[in-house]
């Protein structure tokens, strides 16, 4: 598989701010490739970097084969870029804006209609409204379609599930999975770890650095220890018991459920759970779980901070 | 159980022909967590700047933290806080002038913003960096001072606006803790996300679809009622895609 995009070493700094810190990995072509962090990780940084919009400071990057620093204006005209922030011209109508963005890119909407229509046809009952007009999840449609129209061979997306309810994010990620069923490569950041089971491979990001890189399940792996699942009735009065206990390594919330690990890595459910019913919760389960997504990068976001957090 | 919080009856808003918010009905009481959800245009924003005394509904009738939403809009500003993940604190400002300014702004006189502050600091362990600029602080940290600077004039209710959009999960959790300790100490918490976990977190929740309510609940009654496991099933069963606008 060749590579579309590459980093290697890159590094930027804002003033005091270390906003990436030697970030290397590649991107194969037609991969859909997730970077996973929260605000101020560095994934907006290292996109406007690869979309060159922004130099490094230190290593290089290569998009579809060209040097982001040498070869910009061959790389504008190759690949689709959604930003974070909605940057579609407010005053122009749907329509006005699709058809300026393929201008720009010497095409035509006609031209490139295929490609867009699954998503473009939820909108055309809207095509004169303003842009600046449209909900959050039509505003996120629409900046798909102009980044598409030009038929990109990368897309670059930034936080485009951010906001945006639930259902709407899961048939936005169907319509990136169609776009990869293309053949299309994607780059998509999200802080949602439940969108991270849905790209090919991930790189879990915090404060600039890459915290694993790996497939979905491959980075579950990284979590070593026993996982508990305990439901009780009373979760808050569970939570504060668990955290006050001298053998509780980890304790989160996670929905109904608390996820909990030990200090002693050979403790059973059914000893949890007797232990558990000692302490007076009577209504309580214990089950042994599969680590996800979202343990993993709290278990890795630990181990490098410490208890600095 | 004490006196209702938010008290609304049939509270509608109207744009023109469309009806954003079609008679909502709400009680809740002191202490409650309450979850409010539903997909983008569901009128979740037109209800929040309804309850909060800074739109006036067209209809139906509605009190909040004691004031009516007709006539008393701003007893209910001054006796209500709010945080959003896109407004709370500013960057440029030091802790202490953040502090001060919203102290300030609710009304508090200088001797007891005084006072406030210095609790505040205290409490939060934010004494020795009183006076950096909030832009250089961890995100954690701003979090729990700009919840903490909603709930500082001591209100009965606070509504949180996504206040955990694009947080990571361990400062998301935290932010969750200092939301339980609130409501043990009896304020009432109002609170819009999209993370479908802490929807479960909530001791009720109402889901909009297009201005209506389409339930309103216990987590754990409305997962048997929908007969699945997660409140992420129950959101999509319930939330399908509003009829664009």
């Amino acid at each position: 598989m060749k590579d579309a995009v590459l980093i290697a070493g890159v590094g930027k700094r804002f003033g005091a701010v270390q906003a990436l810190q030697w970030v290397t990995l590649s991107v194969g072509e037609g991969e859909l490739f997730g970077f996973i962090g929260a605000d101020g990780a560095g994934k907006t940084t290292l996109f406007r970097i690869l979309v060159t919009l922004l130099l490094p400071d230190e290593g290089r990057a290569e998009v579809l084969g060209l040097d982001v620093v040498r070869f910009y204006r061959d790389i504008r005209k190759r690949i689709g870029y959604m930003p974070g922030k909605f940057s579609l011209y407010p005053d122009l109508s749907v329509e006005e804006n699709l058809r300026f963005f393929a201008s720009v890119f010497g095409t035509t909407v006609e031209k490139n209609y295929e490609l867009i229509r699954d998503i473009y046809s939820q909108l055309e009952p809207f095509k004169t409204r303003r842009a600046g007009k449209l909900s959050g999840g039509m505003k996120q449609k629409l900046a798909l379609s102009c980044a598409l129209v030009h038929r990109p061979e990368v897309l670059f997306l930034d936080e485009p599930t951010t906001g945006v309810d639930a259902v709407s994010r899961k048939e936005f990620w169907q319509m990136l999975g169609r776009l990869r069923e293309q053949g299309m490569t994607i780059l998509v950041s999200t802080p949602y770890m439940d969108e991270a089971v849905l790209c090919d491979r991930i790189a879990f990001m915090q404060e600039g650095r890459m915290l694993a890189l790996d497939t979905p399940s491959g980075i579950t792996k990284l979590f070593q220890k026993p996982l508990f699942a305990i439901r009780a009735r009373e979760t808050w009065r569970l939570l504060c018991a668990l955290r006050a206990s001298p053998h509780a390594a980890s304790v989160y919330a996670f929905g109904s459920a608390l996820h909990y690990t030990d200090n002693r890595l050979s403790l059973r459910a059914d000893e949890l759970l007797a232990a558990l019913q000692a302490d007076g919760f009577t209504d309580v389960s214990v089950s042994v779980i599969q680590p996800g997504i979202e343990d993993t990068f709290i278990a890795l976001m630990e181990e490098k901070q410490g208890s600095c957090l | 159980m004490s006196e209702p919080v938010i008290h609304t009856d049939k509270l509608t808003k109207r744009f023109g022909d469309f009806v954003v918010v079609d008679a909502l009905s709400l009680t809740i009481s002191g202490g409650e967590i309450f979850g409010f959800l539903g997909a983008n245009g569901a009128g979740k924003t037109t209800a929040i700047r309804m309850l909060t005394g800074l739109l006036i509904p067209t209809s139906g009738t509605a009190s909040v933290a004691g004031f009516d939403l007709y006539t008393g809009a701003e007893g209910v500003k001054l006796n209500i806080g709010y945080m959003s993940q896109r407004f709370s604190l500013y960057d440029d400002l030091t802790v202490r002038e953040n502090i001060r300014f919203f102290a300030g702004i609710y009304g508090l006189n200088n001797q007891a913003i005084k006072e406030k502050s210095r609790q505040l600091l205290e409490s939060l362990k934010l004494l020795e960096v009183a006076d950096t600029r909030l832009a250089s602080l961890p995100l954690g940290w701003k979090q729990k001072l700009a919840f903490s600077v909603a709930i500082l004039h001591e209100p009965k209710i606070v509504f949180l606006d996504e206040p955990t959009g694009g947080v990571d999960p361990v400062t998301r959790r935290r932010f969750w803790d200092m939301i339980y300790e609130a409501s043990e100490r009896g304020l009432t918490i109002f609170v819009t996300t999209h993370y479908m976990d802490e929807a479960e977190y909530c001791d009720r929740l109402c889901i909009m679809v297009d201005g209506k309510v389409a339930a309103l609940d216990r987590p754990e009654a409305m997962k048997r009622h929908f007969g699945v496991e997660s409140m992420n099933e129950v959101f999509i069963q319930l939330a399908r895609p509003n009829k664009m606008e």
